[in-house]
């Protein structure tokens, strides 16, 4: 699904909310392989960012592009974001959240969610309703939802928060590995992340 | 197709589950249609006469009652965005969403239908076609009710406005639904057209309320 040659550009980007300018002329390209990190200070509009690129925000200003990828789909529909909230329903099993998630997105029918379930380190759980997870858990099954289905583009908002060290030591692993296999991040963070020197777009200074 | 599937397996699966509000509609309409025998008193004729009316108005409020929560649930747990993130348009998984919502709701509720005319005097040879017309016309009252539920869906009391505004659209459904149900109960008018035309709401609705929906929530998530 991902090609050396997945690229995203966003040119010019300005998105307006309540009548306020949230954040205008920013440029940035991300291609094959490589992580760009949004930072700046709270209110900067990395979240808006994040969900501009989504296609969750309609910008008010400029373009968002993913080249590369496949032809008919638009950015969307080829990224995953993983927002502040888990999208996790407290009575289903942790076992039919991570199961819907992955055929509702479009992985394939025979897929199997164990490995993502494994790798998260949930396998154990996965017969438990979700609404006994604490905080971390259903952070881990959130991003679980990242590895059970493909897609290039990964949208990350604080995807460290609430997890334990040794789970942030985990999803670092599994954002190195994504890269490798050709994927794009792009995440807003205040911590550090776990990747070797990955680019960084500091918001708010010039907005 | 998968999927749709998908989504509408795990919205009927939440409707079922604790806190699920699959059997609330039925129950609701249970309570209320009880009431009105209580209410009248044993005018056994009056009741047979006002019957259909009154299991109509119980099915509309019932059907529209859990439908304020069909998208602020999601909304409220971060699943609206990734519903709208899928490579399926927003229409069809908003209609697939309805669908749940009717398999969930109103179909229980046209179940007990029958069990209901017994309180109201009304024949049970008649509960047949009142059930029938319940069939052809709830449906509308959900894919009406859908275009209210995604307007609202960002706003904490929701419910309320929901029903103010979804309740009007509805006139025409509980026109012909009241209409059908009493040409089989008391003629002398036919079955027929007011069936046909209940149908035909149902139809429109089908049609049109998934892309209203869908505009609405396009709109709400600015």
């Amino acid at each position: 699904m991902t090609s050396d040659s997945t690229r995203l550009v966003c040119e010019n980007l300005a998105c307006e909310r309540g009548g306020r300018l949230v954040f205008s002329g920013i440029n940035f390209a991300v291609k094959a392989g490589e992580a760009l990190i949004l930072t700046g200070r709270n209110g900067a509009g990395k979240s808006t960012l994040l969900r501009v690129v989504a296609g969750l925000l309609r910008a008010s200003a400029g373009r968002i592009k993913l080249t590369g990828g496949i032809d008919e789909m638009g950015t969307a529909e080829q990224a995953h974001y993983q927002g502040h909230l888990d999208a996790i329903k407290p009575s289903l099993t942790v076992a039919e959240n991570l199961q819907f998630w992955a055929r509702f997105l479009g992985a394939p029918a025979d897929a199997s969610i164990e490995p993502a379930l494994e790798a998260v380190d949930l396998a154990a759980l996965a017969d438990l309703p979700a609404a006994y997870l604490s905080a971390g858990q259903k952070r881990r099954l959130s991003i679980a939802r990242l590895l059970a289905v493909k897609r290039p583009l990964w949208l990350l908002d604080e995807p460290t928060s609430a997890l334990d060290t040794q789970s942030q030591g985990r999803l670092a692993a599994f954002m190195r590995q994504h890269l490798a296999g050709g994927g794009l991040i792009l995440a807003a963070t205040h911590g550090p992340i776990g990747l070797d020197a990955p680019r960084e777009l500091k918001m708010g200074a010039a907005g | 197709m998968n999927a749709l599937l998908a989504l509408l397996l795990r919205d009927m699966r939440l409707a079922t589950r604790v806190g699920g509000g699959a059997l609330m509609g039925a129950l609701f309409y249970f309570v209320v249609v009880s009431m009105i025998p209580f209410a009248i008193g044993p005018d056994l004729n009056l009741l047979a006469r006002i019957g259909p009316a009154v299991l109509w108005i119980g099915a509309l409020l019932a059907s529209l009652l859990a439908l304020d929560r069909l998208f602020a649930s999601d909304h409220d747990d971060g699943s609206l965005d990734l519903l709208t993130m899928s490579t399926l348009p927003l229409e069809l998984t908003v209609a697939a969403k309805a669908i749940a919502h009717w398999l969930t709701t109103a179909l229980p509720l046209i179940v007990i239908t029958p069990v209901l005319g017994l309180m109201l005097n009304v024949d049970m040879s008649a509960m047949g076609f009142v059930a029938l017309s319940l069939v052809a016309g709830t449906p509308a009252l959900t894919f009406i009710g859908l275009i209210g539920a995604a307007l609202s869906v960002t706003l904490r009391r929701g419910g309320l406005l929901m029903a103010i505004l979804v309740l009007p659209l509805t006139v025409p459904v509980l026109i012909f639904g009241v209409a059908a149900a009493n040409a089989a109960i008391v003629g002398p008018a036919p079955f027929g057209p007011p069936f046909t035309i209940l149908c035909a709401l149902s139809l429109a609705s089908f049609v049109l309320g998934p892309f209203a929906a869908a505009a609405a929530l396009r709109q709400g998530q600015e």
